[in-house]
């Protein structure tokens, strides 16, 4: 399923507005800590987490990860957005707690 | 001896692409109460051969240029598309690969099929031998461009110099305890890297194994020093650190295993999970520590079977 699918469905706000949405998302990780997410996730999963700093861009690039959704109405700082264009790493931000969002994205990438 | 049969790039991307990729998303349809002469604006505007009829939603049927030109003939243009329309109508869905649809263009004669959801059968698209070529072309000059690109690249670096060894490096100052500009050596050797041609897998390897080498200088030592040795056959990063050094380096090996303080934790790094991600990405990983006065890791990534068996031999 496509990012930009995903985006519209779950009412995903893309914070990097013009980045492109079209990548194939195979899944997804949800964790904080930034080792285990490298060592765990793989390629073009989606990466859920509340940290915003700029370094989730840097794992994000490491991996080939089809992007990252900030959860809790979480911002990222202003170094993380601005890296985030620099890089092409599609940045979207939700108000549901990382439970929630897993719950639907599970439902609409593994269900359909 | 057996030839292996030639498979030609065409032939693999019908199997790759599924329909979905190259289909018409924007459809245009008709109601089965409109009558036949309402098509004659639509099938002109639009330059379109075929139309799917709709009721609430679901497909019933298709109507095409030739139901139109027949309906024309016998001058019956006023009949409802329901009467004129073809019922029986073959279809393809979404996640079927495109070798199905060349199959049946190829094998009904018919010049478009309607493309279904899998799931709630509803109507997504439609595809004709035109959007399956199109599809086709813009995916070989993607590929082809691709290529191109490695080629160039991997031709101008180790093949062009004339030398009996040849050892590329490239070096990155790390600075302690910025965590803005932490990542940048290890991103820029991936762009490096990736830019002489290296495969996507290994680079991966090498940029996890040094992402993490620069994390553990950032959080650990007041600076350092990242050296990249590239040979035709292997990769090899050397990392020295200023830093208060490791106690325990074998304990420092275990997962999960960690002496980072809180707030760098709350940032997601110190999980304790560094030098084992380093040592399942290196083919060698050493590690030197001396405390109170640094650190030196050094970890070799094989290029090819040929590195790998040269130290093989030398050990």
């Amino acid at each position: 399923m496509i990012l930009k699918t995903i985006t519209e469905e779950l009412g995903l706000e893309v914070k990097n507005a013009g980045v492109d949405l079209a990548s194939d998302v195979t899944g997804a990780y949800v964790s904080d800590l930034l080792s285990d997410v490298i060592a765990n996730s793989r390629e073009g999963e989606l990466w859920i987490t509340l940290q915003v700093h700029p370094n989730i861009i840097a794992v994000a690039t490491l991996k080939d990860l089809s992007g990252i959704i900030l959860v809790n109405g979480r911002q990222p700082e202003e170094k993380t957005l601005m890296k985030s264009v620099e890089e092409q790493i599609p940045l979207m931000s939700t108000g549901l707690p990382a439970f929630q969002l897993a719950g639907r994205l599970y439902r609409l990438v593994e269900e359909c | 001896m057996v030839e292996k049969r030639d498979i030609t790039k065409v032939q693999e991307l019908v199997y790759e692409m599924n329909v979905e990729q190259v289909m018409i998303k924007d459809i245009i349809t008709v109601g089965p109460n409109n009558l036949m002469s309402d098509l004659r604006d639509l099938l002109r505007n639009k330059r379109i051969s075929g139309v799917p009829v709709l009721e609430n939603d679901k497909l019933i049927g298709m109507v095409s240029i030739e139901d139109f030109i027949k309906c024309l003939a016998e001058g019956k243009m006023n009949s409802a598309i329901r009467d004129r329309m073809s019922c029986d109508v073959e279809v393809l869905y979404n996640d079927e690969p495109l070798v199905q649809a060349v199959e049946k263009l190829d094998r009904l004669g018919y010049g478009r099929f309607p493309v279904l959801d899998r799931k709630n059968r509803k109507l997504v698209g439609i595809i004709t031998k035109g959007d399956v070529i199109r599809g086709l072309l813009k995916k070989i000059e993607v590929d082809c461009h691709e290529e191109e690109i490695h080629r160039y690249r991997a031709s101008h670096v180790f093949e062009d110099i004339v030398a009996d060894k040849t050892t590329l490096t490239f070096q990155y100052e790390v600075v302690g305890k910025d965590f803005n500009k932490a990542g940048s050596a290890s991103s820029g050797l991936k762009k490096t890297l990736r830019r002489m041609g290296i495969s996507p897998k290994l680079i991966r390897r090498v940029a996890i194994a040094t992402y993490e080498a620069e994390m553990n200088i950032v959080v650990y030592a007041e600076g350092g020093e990242i050296t990249a040795r590239i040979t035709p056959r292997e990769i090899r990063i050397e990392v020295a650190d200023d830093g208060q050094g490791i106690t325990d380096v074998r304990k420092a090996m275990e997962p999960g295993y960690s002496t980072a303080p809180d707030w760098v934790r709350e940032l997601g790094f110190g999980a304790g999970m560094g030098l084992p991600n380093i040592k399942n990405c290196a083919d060698v990983m050493n590690m030197e520590s001396t405390v109170g006065k640094g650190t030196q890791l050094e970890f070799t990534i094989y290029l090819d079977e040929r590195g790998k068996n040269d130290s093989q031999n030398n050990n």
